[in-house]
């Protein structure tokens, strides 16, 4: 019973974390139909820089319940930064292209940021240790766990929340959604295509930054972590339903849970875990858990 | 109407690549023959792009072919190129026949995600796999061709580098013979329209399975010659950043031509080996601006630098 | 583009690859000093606990050494009075690709010799390479015992023990201190390294200790960065010892997410590679904590003469003192050194003749002696110390040091590490 009840919360806290980095992917998918390898590089670049600002934070002496914000600060900034850059300044350029020259397109992204984020942070690895273990634990059963752990989970759903909320009941929202259903009906209609595919990646940036920065605390922020979560955020895109929020959130949750049985009761399965899953998921739902249906011209 | 140059291409240039070969470098004549091994595979992939679909997952049959070579090294001690080659391609032509069924009726970012499942999935069997040297691999001694011992001959090095430039040729005027027959030019139909070729009567699903097993032998063949030629596999060769790149280079060489994938292969080759030596702190970055600058001036791919002057009138 | 732009960027395609095929060689027409290649990690996660460090200290024993200032008896000037260059090449990539490189690295920047090659994965695939280009390959840090146990080479040299000693040291020091051990634990990295270190491991504490249980084995992908499952699974087991192997991030990321959950107040951690990285590591690694170095060097390394020499050309060039790594380049180049001289000293200075020097040779590093002793005369063994954490003012200091000769942790001259564990680890004949 005890060790069910950790697969459960080890599962719901990867989930958590799966949820966070994917959703910037899905969001960025669904609009812009551009699979962006470079999410993980925006991870890296948002855990590298909560690293060193929440680190300055600390040995400045700030309190440190402060470095919480700023590691959120630091990743709104990483999107805002990196988001438009990219966009305005690369992949507008190529929208009329192919979907795979598009892939190409942020892989080679992905190539010139993680040298970029080498040349700037160096090799050796950072990491902020205090942010993890300053809200102290909670135990449950025999088993201890950092309130951090909580943080995320409250930031995933709180984010999920968010996200519906204003897809669904704000206009610019709807927009999106509309977007996300038909571009070219939607521009038809009037709606500026290209200001929503810039706040959509710019949004996406933030959030792909932001599970880099929640992470950071957890992690040693080295070179190389963005290539690790780029399968991981795909595979539970693609596991959702691509473009579909609570696609994600389902897909998060499975693979989470399916991972944390993995670990507790056969611990060399959990190389395959997320394949085998996606592979499951994929014969017998063809286009992911919550896939829209679409029409076919003919 | 002016006569297709690419088979006349391909003979000269194979034969150009045979003569030259004992004076090249040995460096040189490596770094050609491991691009030509690319290249076959690479030319896999034209095929599945000309069919519209893309596969993130050829990488299984690259390590597929490399393993079936290996393993009859190291558990058979049978060390023939021939042989090895025989292998794997039945075994690829097995693997894909059977995931082909499978893999036939998905589309777009779901093929390419379930191709990508697969090939991840043996890359987890192989790191797993101890007796198989786990992640370090092992190392392929392919000491014979057809019973004749070569290595440690002086034409070791040749023999390899020459046995991939005939399968190279093979491959070359194979697929390019296929693509300009009936079922290549109703590959591009369908990446064109599915449903209207589904209408005219073809079965799209089976020119997709068929496709995607000669892009499979093929992957499975370079494996075979890479892992004769390198001497060492290792299951690297099925994770997604391999199967990535064949992805990659099939996009930066355009898909205008059966020498596209070949001579793409090779400045691929050529370019990242000259990155790694001359800015070894950087040269994922000068990788990602080289690619980043074809992308945005060369939108055919490389080969269209070559196909620019029919665009008269 | 107009076509006339389109001509000229055709040509320069193609101009591009033959230019700069032609290039290097007439750049390395004349070439004095003796080119060391070294091949070390500089990018990934291997680079910041031992590729960089390791060409940190290189640089710093290749200046030392082109200015005579490297203590006895290596005070001559580069190699027997020829200065040396370095040329660096990044080990990332993959067997594959280091196969490609070497033979890069040997035929077309012409160097004279070669040292390299942290991962085990790398030295197994190059050495038939460095066989057939007949060029001196020095394996400096790689593990593996298979690279001599499954094969011999005749050009090919590794100047650090193999990691079995790791194994049996690690076993011996916790049973020595913690006898009453019943249950093991593990965590390693899915991958060669970490299945071996788990094997080596277990099979050596089974041979010692044959009513132990093994609890569970947790093997997270390399890099996977995130274990709370695997620690939440740790926590359940509730082993006596803890073994892993991970190292670097995710032995960071380890520490600072197990440390806060009590993990090691239930269990004793024993980190059979945690050297490289403990000074990082303050306040996450807890006191008692069992760290080994792979062999007798970084914080193990005795005082002496060289030992004081590399700190400091190191520390000058870095942050903090040299870690394992750096003491294994030492080796390399130090062995390297007394080969060429040797050989120098007997007159010629072929390649065969500076091999024979090399074989069976002992030397002096910063680590202590050095002797060739295994894999006919081509692979190092040193004996190995393992020792405890504790922290005094806020550093990481490790104490109750106990040091192991090489006959009572190392196979002898043809017996494999796995048949040598069964039997009982009977001390060879030295």
């Amino acid at each position: 019973m005890a060790q069910l009840l950790a697969v459960l919360i080890d599962g719901l806290i990867y989930s958590s974390w799966l949820f966070i980095i994917a959703v910037g992917l899905t969001l960025i998918y669904g609009v812009m139909k551009i699979l962006n390898i470079a999410h993980g590089s925006l991870y890296a670049l948002g855990a590298y820089s909560a690293a060193s600002l929440a680190g300055y934070w600390i040995r400045q002496g700030y309190p440190p319940m402060g470095s919480y914000a700023v590691m959120v600060v630091a990743a709104i900034l990483v999107g805002l930064v990196a988001g438009p850059v990219i966009e305005r300044g690369l992949l507008r350029f190529m929208y009329g292209k192919d979907e795979i020259v598009l892939v190409l397109v942020t892989y080679a992204v992905f190539l010139i940021l993680e040298d970029f984020v080498k040349l700037v942070w160096g090799v050796d690895p950072y990491f902020i240790a205090q942010p993890y273990g300053l809200l102290g634990n909670f135990t449950v059963g025999d088993l201890t766990y950092p309130n951090y752990n909580l943080v995320l989970f409250g930031a995933a759903v709180f984010i999920g929340v968010v996200l519906a909320w204003v897809l669904t009941k704000t206009r610019q929202g709807k927009m999106l959604l509309a977007v996300i259903h038909d571009r070219e009906m939607s521009a038809a209609m009037g709606i500026n295509v290209g200001r929503v595919y810039f706040i959509t990646f710019t949004v996406g940036a933030m959030l792909g930054a932001l599970g880099g920065a929640l992470t950071a605390p957890m992690i040693s922020v080295q070179p190389g972590i963005g290539a690790e979560t780029i399968v991981l955020a795909f595979a539970v895109v693609v596991i959702g339903g691509l473009g579909s929020l609570p696609g994600a959130a389902l897909a998060a949750l499975l693979v989470g849970i399916v991972r944390s049985a993995a670990v507790h009761y056969r611990p060399e399965l959990d190389l395959f875990s997320i394949y085998l899953v996606m592979a499951v998921v994929l014969i017998m739902r063809p286009k992911g858990l919550f896939s829209a249906q679409e029409a076919r011209k003919i | 109407m002016k006569r297709d140059p690419t088979l006349p291409i391909l003979i000269a240039g194979s034969i150009i690549l045979l003569a030259l070969g004992p004076f090249l470098p040995r460096w040189a004549m490596f770094l050609i023959n491991v691009s030509l091994c690319y290249g076959i595979v690479v030319l896999g992939m034209l095929l599945l792009m000309r069919t519209g679909v893309v596969s993130f997952g050829h990488g299984l049959y690259y390590c597929l072919g490399a393993y079936a070579a290996g393993t009859l090294d190291q558990v058979f001690k049978i060390s023939d190129m021939a042989v090895m080659l025989v292998a794997a391609v039945i075994v690829t032509a097995l693997a894909s026949a059977a995931l082909g069924l499978l893999l036939r009726k998905y589309r777009d970012i779901f093929f390419a995600m379930l191709s990508l499942a697969f090939s991840m999935i043996l890359y987890g069997l192989l790191v797993k796999t101890s007796a198989l040297g786990s992640s370090d691999g092992f190392n392929v001694a392919a000491s014979k061709i057809a019973g004749i011992t070569v290595a440690g001959t002086a034409v070791d090095r040749y023999v390899r580098y020459a046995l991939t430039v005939v399968f190279a040729f093979i491959a070359g005027v194979f697929m390019h013979k296929y693509l300009n027959s009936h079922m290549g030019r109703l590959a591009e139909a369908i990446r064109d329209n599915e449903l209207r070729v589904e209408y005219m009567g073809a079965s799209v699903r089976n020119v997709i399975h068929v496709n995607y097993v000669i892009s499979a032998v093929l992957a499975g063949i370079g494996g075979a010659l890479a892992a004769i030629a390198v001497g060492h596999i290792d299951p690297e060769m099925a994770y997604w950043t391999t199967s990535g790149e064949f992805v990659f280079v099939g996009i930066l060489a355009g898909t205008g031509s059966v020498l596209a994938p070949l001579l793409g292969a090779f400045i691929f080759e050529t370019i990242r080996s000259f990155a790694y030596e001359y800015s070894p702190n950087t040269w994922q970055m000068a990788l990602g601006i080289t690619m980043l600058v074809v992308i945005m001036f060369l939108p055919g791919g490389l080969w269209s630098l070559f196909t620019r002057k029919r665009k008269a009138a | 583009m107009n076509t006339q732009v389109s001509k000229l960027l055709k040509c320069g395609v193609t101009l591009l690859a033959a230019a700069l095929t032609a290039a290097p060689a007439i750049c390395n027409a004349q070439d004095k000093p003796i080119r060391i290649g070294l091949v070390t990690f500089l990018s990934g996660p291997a680079a910041g606990p031992f590729g960089v460090p390791a060409k940190i200290a290189a640089e710093a024993i290749v200046d030392a050494l082109n200015a005579g200032k490297v203590p006895a008896p290596y005070a001559t000037r580069g190699f027997g009075g020829t200065p040396l260059e370095l040329v660096v090449v990044d080990e990332a990539g993959g067997a594959t690709k280091q196969v490609t490189e070497l033979r890069n690295l040997v035929e077309r920047q012409n160097v004279d010799f070669v040292i390299g090659f942290i991962s085990s994965g790398d030295c197994v695939a190059v050495a038939p390479v460095a066989e057939e280009l007949k060029k001196i390959t020095i394996l400096f840090d790689c593990g593996t015992p298979r690279v001599f146990e499954d094969a011999s080479y005749k050009y090919v040299f590794r100047t650090r023990p193999h990691a079995t000693m790791d194994a049996v040291a690690g076993a011996m020091y916790l049973l020595e201190n913690r006898p009453a051990v019943k249950s093991l634990g593990g965590i390693n990295q899915n991958y060669a390294w970490g299945q071996d270190s788990w094997a080596d491991f277990t099979a050596v504490m089974e041979t010692l200790k044959p009513e132990l249980t093994i609890t569970t084995s947790q093997m997270p992908k390399f890099g996977a960065g995130q274990y709370g499952p695997e620690i939440s699974a740790l926590l359940q087991s509730n082993s006596d010892v803890i073994h892993s192997s991970l190292w670097g991030g995710d032995l960071e990321a380890f520490m600072l997410q197990a440390t806060p959950r009590n993990l090691f107040t239930r269990s004793q951690l024993i980190l059979v590679a945690g050297e490289p990285y403990l000074h990082r590591l303050p306040g996450s690694i807890p006191d008692g904590t069992i760290i080994g170095a792979r062999g007798p060097s970084g914080v193990y390394a005795q005082k002496s003469v060289l030992n004081d020499w590399l700190r400091t050309i190191y520390k000058e060039r870095a942050e903090n003192y040299p870690n394992y790594p750096a003491y294994s380049v030492a080796q390399a180049f130090l062995g390297l050194k007394t080969a060429y001289e040797k050989a120098k000293a007997q007159g010629a200075l072929g390649t065969d003749e500076i091999i024979k020097a090399f074989e069976y040779e002992s030397f002096d590093s910063p680590s202590g002696k050095v002797m060739m002793k295994l894999g006919k005369g081509h692979q190092a063994v040193t004996g190995t110390a393992y020792g405890t954490t504790r922290t005094v003012n806020g550093q990481i200091t490790v104490g109750n040091i106990k040091y192991y000769p090489v006959e009572r942790v190392q196979p002898p001259e043809g017996v494999k590490s796995v048949d040598w564990i069964k039997a009982g680890m009977k001390p060879g004949k030295w």
